[in-house]
């Protein structure tokens, strides 16, 4: 061989390096792709690139694999008259007979009835395009996947602070002390947060992670507090207790920023008991959603003043009467009292957690978020003017994720993590949580979604924004009957505050025709034959029913896919997509950016590769596809197609004519010398090409802290267009956007009322305090016939499913097995790696044991979406995937059990309608049976090759080498 | 250590070929001292003939045993440092002084040079190539020996019981076929063969006993605990970083239970030792011409599920980090 | 003399597998490839891997800890493998005491893998050569490339910043630094085999608060002080 010292890789080839934004998961690094002879030679992280700073995970360096994949599509297909779906026979057809067929399809229903057409995807991160377009088709059935994702996470937090964690926002670890983790969180801005954890422990900061499983982040935590799924509820609210208890809050920070001094009506016999009580004659600015009318009981004047009065010193707690007879609380006193009885020892009962522990923990972050105040030497002025000469914080950080949102009372207990994080004093603040641009965003956020039937009309676009954030009953998208208009529900009186609609129902709805049947459902990157459906087996089957003519009862599915996933199997149409090292995308201010803490980011991937096969860009598709129905954004005055394809609509599309808001922030402008805001520039695409991909703008710092409340940060977010108003984001403590729903449910609202059988519902969970109560599906379920909680995490090699299968990533996890501790595991005579049944209420599914000590004995749990079905993904039908590996959705009902009366309730949490697959209850029980049957069950037929996928390779060998010089 | 057939082979054919070799010496060396009927050239012929044949099959089916065989002769080169290259020199060494020992026998170069010891001892050109031949066979014993033995990391292996196994075992099959041979002949060298393994197979009884007896009671010098670097007394791997098999699960594990691992013991301990030894008495008794054969046979295919069980009942530290998958 | 060396911190390695594939993706174009997959789409997919992820758990629950574990050729200071080749294929670099393999030399007699206590080295079962970390050999020495990027390919991807990369003959140099200060330890020391690469053990940060940190003079509840008088019966009512 020759000396590597001498000869040069370079020399092998033609080498070239193209700067571009990784997709192989949602965490989207920059990456600088090497080129071999046009080939991929090496896939590193880009060093200049503020989000990843040059490192790169296990999934970002096996994007070779995923260009090579035979699972590939390449063609556009349609399923082969006489075959039946899911038979996975498809014939080539061109794109323009695919184009063309839809076209005539949609066209026809946007004439009909829009709302017969329903457009959901599995990847978010593209919703700013995709809404537009089913906002501009006129349909209200759309969303992404933030439903079953973590939209109790976003709904949970941003209700509270205005802000939430992931794209929105985080932990400050560079200035944290404390670190606490809650529940799994680790594929949420993966890399940056490895980076920090990272720094964190080296700085000698103390992470504590609370967790029923220990792995991935715990693994490297200070200590491990194992805890029952679906209580941390319990947990938070026992904190608060001990924290309000011995005066460990902030009470500075609840007083200045936080509605805890604010006076709430306080007399059950009042309709408005348990408003604020808002003052007649206070200024108000008009259309804002939480006006600065509201009183404090003055410590001085033992009477009220307006909020904020200027040398106001306001009562947190006791109980008043004003002037005018009306008995008032403020609205942290009635937090005490809500968390008078939530003491540790009754925490410990629920979540497993001595009550010793609970204590310290308590202790531990109050005294450090006292003890340990950062102060920077930053000047800033609050929304009342007041100077100050320099930002504090108290640095104690959280972090949480799916484990607190996916369960049914993921939003409230969210909402207590919120309230404890802000009785420490930590919201924008150092080394607390940090805000993210365009966070933060008024309580609620000012998209509303439409709120009656008549906003779809034929031939029209929607009014109004698929998604929003209701704020009142009226803003709910229900018929004069209270009757949900979407198909999924969302901002029904079921789930009201459902930001990211309830895409795990929307099979099931269609297929039973409730509320209404649809025509055709088009599924963008979401494998919903699989592993983004819950109760899967069920998915299935209703893909695949027919009605007494013989027709299906969704009649036409589109999917459009880069990989002959199980769901391509159903589709009637098939679209290939292209891969992320293909195509154009942004990453927009207008949906989910990357920003930093220190200001708006956001990025753009450039094509390094052209695309293989016929594969096209799902983006251009739906611009072509908006043309050709003549959507009113989508073309011209002539009736000819706007936009010539995908980047020449991101570079010149404006929100509306003359907004200088586009998809993208940087570079705007004729000449790119403006940023956010700026008339459209036709060099943005070079521009962003010439600068790693990414926009990042730095705030002043006095700009880059307490922004809820920064008179300068959010006058500047009103001058960029991130915000409407510029007014104080004050914490909501006491919800009072609750409380209007349930007043509407005691019939002591104004407006709008819920339907007869949901009034219980809806008074219950929209309680304005934080509460807790036990996951619904526990509930409901005999727990002494199903006593475990089964969870499920995606490996880290594995983030996001999308992309598992690929030849790289398979050979770290080809399957999986279900971890028990082996306490539960021998009392049931099952042995290390044995195979079990594991069943719900459901069915049941076969899989092998594995002994951990690592998890609660009432957990078990499993890596997530390994298991595949037989020949999907261009997998060998004997591959370890559908052999050995399985899939717990199987177990997981779409659907509460017992639904009865036909209620049919999503099992989803009651107010977000959140997918609460992390409720899970089920039992294990030893598989007999002989050797040959060791196999996991359920099993499906193989899905067969499709046309235009690269036959699965003959060879057993795959010696893979970028360039020619790998050929001789 | 996962057995591979092509070493079995390799060790067991090359040790009967050498002891084949020095049985034949041994008999020349007796008979020119008139301790035992001379035999005509053809016995050293035939005898070092198959004595080669052996040779080269273990030769033969070493080359299984290697990934890129058409370089094989690029392992002559490191004799300074490694076993296995003074092996891959030595070996042919001995097929070379087998094949003139051989030859000459067959040209009957057998005239005396000179006589050694008062007349007792004639020295021509097969008594020195035989000498050279007994140097030979004893290093390419103790080369074979050590590249096993001389891996610290094999503690099964890394004793000089190792060397005295191959070196015994080899010797005690080469006597029993030149035993069996002797039968085929039909001439009288059956109990002179026969007596000399006997006496190798019970020595070498006695050396694999004793490697029996330590390898049961070794204790290791890798424990979990060093091989991670963490000290507790309850580490348990949940995953070795792949789900499938690999390169560190095929080549050092033997994939069978422990149990098989039982049966294989007995079986080379009763079909090495025992059986053969009592076939040789019985045939003393019987004087018939096919116990031996059927002696050597019995042993040599023992001596093949000696070298199995020798290869998987050596447990390579890297198995501590190849232990489970999740 | 030169000794390049990794060393892993096992207090912040979370088990990404990071290191693994951004090692084949490097490797497999490079001087060390390619690094062949066996069934990349089938049953039992393997191929060969420089470096393998190992999760342990240490402990029974509730007092467990995962260890993620990083494991490739520990480029020993006395290398087993190298004075058993028969081929001199398996050597030490004399300039950085990076040990290789030279497949052109290499006879496939999977020996330097029996003397190896590590199971680092990997046979390529298509090519039937060993192969093993070089750490990067090809970007290490490669002087083209600026000197940030003059590192193995685990070290640039490694997101928690677990592996460094140096000089263990350096005492100045932060891999020496690394291990004097922070326990740095070798696998296997019971065979003299002077592993190079050094692993960093775990540490706990813990917080202690005594009793008076609890309750201060500044506690705000000193600000909430305040009753109601309800109507109910006091000391005042009975008494004189």
């Amino acid at each position: 061989m020759k000396d590597p010292a001498v000869h040069k890789d370079q020399a092998n080839g033609h080498t070239e390096v193209k700067e571009t934004t990784c997709y192989m998961c949602a965490c989207r690094c920059g990456i600088r792709v090497h080129l071999r002879d046009g080939q991929v030679r090496y896939i590193e992280g880009n060093p200049n690139h503020p989000l990843n700073e040059g490192v790169i995970c296990a999934k970002g360096s096996s994007g070779i694999m995923k260009q090579v994949s035979p699972a590939r599509l390449t063609k556009p297909l349609r399923r082969k008259p006489g075959a039946k779906r899911g038979e996975s026979e498809f014939e080539e057809i061109s794109w323009d007979e695919a184009m063309e067929m839809l076209a005539e399809r949609l066209g026809r229903l946007r004439a009909e009835d829009p709302k017969k057409f329903a457009l959901f995807t599995g990847r978010d991160q593209m919703q700013a395009l995709t809404g537009m377009f089913a906002k501009q088709f006129g349909t209200p059935n759309y969303a992404a996947h933030g439903g079953f994702c973590s939209v109790n996470m976003a709904t949970g937090m941003i209700y509270t602070i205005g802000g939430s964690f992931w794209e929105f926002g985080g932990p400050d670890l560079e200035r944290a002390k404390l670190f606490v983790m809650i529940g799994t969180a680790e594929d949420h801005h993966s890399n940056p947060l490895k980076i920090q954890i990272s720094k964190f422990k080296r700085r000698g900061g103390r992470f504590v992670s609370i967790n029923p499983i220990r792995t991935g982040y715990s693994a490297i935590a200070d200590e491990w507090v194992p805890i029952k799924p679906g209580t941390d509820g319990a947990l938070f609210l026992a904190l608060i207790h001990e924290i309000l208890k011995l005066g460990l809050f902030d009470r500075e920070f609840l007083v200045q920023y936080t509605n805890a001094p604010e006076l709430v009506i306080d007399d059950p016999g009042r309709d408005d008991h348990g408003m604020f009580y808002r003052d007649p004659d206070a200024e108000i600015v008009e259309g804002c959603t939480d006006p600065q009318n509201k009183l404090w009981w003055d410590r001085n004047k033992n009477g009220p003043v307006l909020t904020h009065t200027e040398g106001g010193d306001p009562r947190l707690m006791g109980s008043y009467v004003l002037p005018d007879g009306t008995p008032v609380k403020p609205s942290f006193q009635l937090l005490k009292e809500r968390v008078e009885p939530y003491t540790p020892e009754w925490a410990e009962n629920i979540t497993g957690i001595p009550a010793d522990t609970i204590r310290r923990l308590a202790h531990e972050m109050g005294v450090t978020a006292r003890d340990h105040k950062i102060e920077l030497p930053i000047r800033w002025t609050d929304c009342w003017d007041k100077e100050h000469d320099t930002v504090t914080g108290n640095p104690v950080a959280f972090h949480s994720m799916r484990g607190l949102a996916a369960h049914s009372n993921g939003f409230q207990t969210i909402r207590s993590l919120s309230i404890l994080m802000t009785v420490l004093g930590t919201i924008d603040r150092p080394g607390g949580f940090r805000h993210r641009a365009p966070f933060p965003k008024p309580i609620p956020p000012c998209p509303k979604p439409p709120n009656h039937p008549d906003a779809v009309q034929p031939e029209a676009p929607l009014e109004g924004l698929p998604l929003g954030w209701p704020a009142k009953p009226e803003d709910l998208f229900v018929d004069d009957d209270g009757k949900p208009v979407r198909i999924d529900k969302a901002f029904s009186w079921e789930y009201p505050l459902a930001a990211h609609g309830l895409m795990h129902n929307v099979i099931t709805n269609a297929w039973r025709g409730d509320p209404y049947p649809i025509d055709t459902l088009f599924l963008f990157m979401a494998n919903m034959a699989w592993n983004s459906s819950m109760n899967t087996t069920a998915a299935r089957h209703m893909l695949t029913d027919t009605d007494e003519h013989g027709e299906y009862k969704i009649p036409f599915l589109v999917v459009c896919d880069t990989f002959a996933s199980e769901t391509v199997a159903f589709a009637d149409l098939v679209l290939p997509d292209t891969t992320y090292l293909e195509r154009h995308d942004v990453l927009s201010m207008l949906d989910r950016p990357i920003s930093e803490f220190d200001g708006p980011v956001d990025a753009v991937r450039l094509p390094v590769l052209p695309p293989k096969g016929e594969c096209r860009p799902f983006q251009d598709v739906l611009i072509e596809l908006g043309g050709r129905l003549k959507l009113p954004a989508f073309t011209k005055q002539d009736g000819s197609p706007k936009y010539r394809n995908y980047p020449d609509f991101i570079v010149n599309y404006e929100t509306s004519p003359g907004s200088g808001i586009g998809f993208l922030a940087g570079w705007r402008g004729q000449f790119g010398e403006k940023y956010l805001k700026g008339e459209p520039n036709p060099r943005q695409w070079e521009q962003y090409a010439a600068n790693g991909c990414v926009f990042h703008h730095e705030l002043p710092r006095s700009y880059q802290y307490m922004r809820n409340w920064n008179k300068g940060y959010l006058h500047w977010a009103r001058a960029h267009a991130l915000t409407r108003w510029a007014e104080p984001i004050v914490l909501h403590i006491y919800s009072e956007v609750l409380q209007r729903f349930r007043a509407a449910a005691q019939g002591k609202w104004p407006g709008r009322q819920p339907p007869e059988h949901l009034r219980e519902r809806i008074e219950t969970f929209f309680d304005p305090l934080p509460f807790h109560y036990e996951p619904l599906e526990g509930q409901m379920v005999d727990k002494t016939r199903f006593p475990l909680t089964a969870l499920t995490q995606r490996p880290m090699a594995m983030y996001h499913s999308w992309d598992s299968q690929n030849a790289w990533l398979r050979q770290i996890h080809s399957h999986n097995y279900l971890f028990v501790n082996p306490k539960l595991a021998i009392a049931q005579g099952i042995e290390d790696g044995d195979w079990i049944w594991v069943e719900s209420h459901l069915g049941r599914v076969k899989c092998m044991c594995r002994y951990s000590e690592a998890v609660e004995p009432g957990t078990v749990w499993t890596w997530n979406a390994i298991g595949k079905a037989a020949g999907a993904w261009a997998l060998d039908p004997k591959a370890d995937e559908s052999k050995k590996g399985f899939l717990l959705n199987h177990l997981i009902g779409e659907e509460l059990p017992n639904g009865g009366a036909g209620s049919h309730f999503s099992n989803s949490d009651p107010i977000t309608g959140q997918a609460a697959w992390f409720d899970l209850r089920v039992r294990i029980y030893k598989a007999e049976g002989p050797k040959e049957a060791q196999v996991t069950e359920p099993q499906f037929a193989p899905m067969k090759t499709l046309p235009g996928q690269t036959a699965r390779p003959r060879t057993r060998w795959q010696a893979y080498v970028a360039g020619v010089f790998g050929r001789k | 250590m996962h057995p591979a057939f092509s070493v079995i082979f390799l060790t067991t054919l090359i040790g009967a070929g050498q002891g084949l070799f020095l049985a034949l010496f041994t008999g020349q060396l007796y008979a020119s001292v008139q301790l035992i009927e001379p035999q005509g050239a053809d016995f050293y012929t035939v005898g070092s003939v198959l004595s080669l044949a052996l040779l080269i099959a273990g030769l033969g089916a070493s080359f299984f045993h290697l990934g890129r065989p058409e370089r094989a002769w690029r392992a002559a080169s490191m004799w300074r440092t490694s076993w296995l290259s003074r092996e891959v020199i030595v070996l042919p060494m001995m097929m070379g002084v087998v094949f003139f020992y051989g030859l000459f026998h067959y040209l009957g170069l057998t005239q005396p040079w000179f006589v050694a010891g008062d007349g007792a001892l004639p020295i021509d050109a097969t008594m020195v190539l035989g000498l050279l031949g007994v140097i030979v066979a004893f290093a390419l014993f103790v080369c074979t020996g050590m590249i096993y033995a001389s891996v610290k990391f094999l503690e099964e292996w890394h004793s000089p019981y190792t060397i005295g196994n191959f070196t015994f075992l080899g010797m005690a099959s080469g006597f029993m076929l030149a035993a069996a041979y002797s039968a085929y002949l039909g001439n009288h060298l059956v109990g002179f063969y026969g007596t000399w393994a006997v006496i190798f197979t019970v020595l070498g009884l006695g050396t694999r006993i004793a490697s029996l007896i330590r390898n049961a009671t070794l204790k290791h010098k890798s424990t979990l605990q060093t091989a991670i670097g963490v000290r507790h007394r309850k580490i348990v791997q949940k995953s070795q970083g792949f789900t499938a098999s690999s390169f560190n699960t095929r080549e050092f594990f033997h994939h069978q239970s422990p149990d098989f691992l039982n049966l294989v013991r007995l079986v080379f301990l009763v079909m090495v030792f025992p059986v053969p030894l009592m076939l040789i008495g019985v045939s003393y008794v019987l004087e018939s011409p096919t116990l031996p054969i059927a002696a050597f046979v019995i042993q040599y295919l023992g001596l093949v599920a000696e070298r199995w069980y020798f290869f998987a009942e050596a447990n390579h530290p890297q198995n501590l980090y190849y232990q489970s998958i999740a | 003399m030169t000794q390049l060396a990794l060393v892993i911190d096992l207090n912040v390695c979370v088990g990404c597998h990071a290191c693994v594939t951004s090692c084949k993706q490097w490797n497999t174009s490079g001087w060390a490839g390619p690094m062949v997959d066996e069934n990349p789409y089938g049953a039992d997919p393997t191929g060969t891997f420089f470096n393998r992820v190992q999760t342990f758990e240490v402990g029974s629950y509730p007092n467990t800890e995962t260890v993620h574990f990083p494991k490739s050729c520990l480029h020993c200071e006395e290398p087993p493998c190298v004075p058993v080749c028969p081929t001199g294929a398996s050597y030490k670099r004399e300039d950085n005491g990076v040990v290789l393999v030279d497949y052109d030399k290499c006879i496939g007699c999977k020996y330097c893998s029996w003397a190896c206590p590590y199971g680092v080295r990997e046979l390529d079962e298509q090519q039937q050569v060993m192969k093993k970390c070089t750490l990067c050999i090809d970007r290490i020495t490669d002087q083209s490339l600026p000197e940030k990027e003059r590192q193995p390919a685990c070290v640039l991807a490694c997101p928690t910043n677990a592996r460094l990369f140096g000089d263990v003959h350096d005492p100045d140099s932060e891999v020496s630094v690394a291990i004097r200060e922070r326990g740095g330890y070798a696998l296997m020391p019971e065979w003299g085999t002077k592993p190079a690469n050094h692993y960093l053990p775990r540490q706990k940060t813990r917080m202690h608060i005594s009793e008076d940190e609890l309750q201060r003079a500044d506690n705000p509840l000193s600000k909430e002080d305040i009753t109601v008088y309800t109507g109910e019966e006091t000391l005042d009512d009975v008494t004189w």
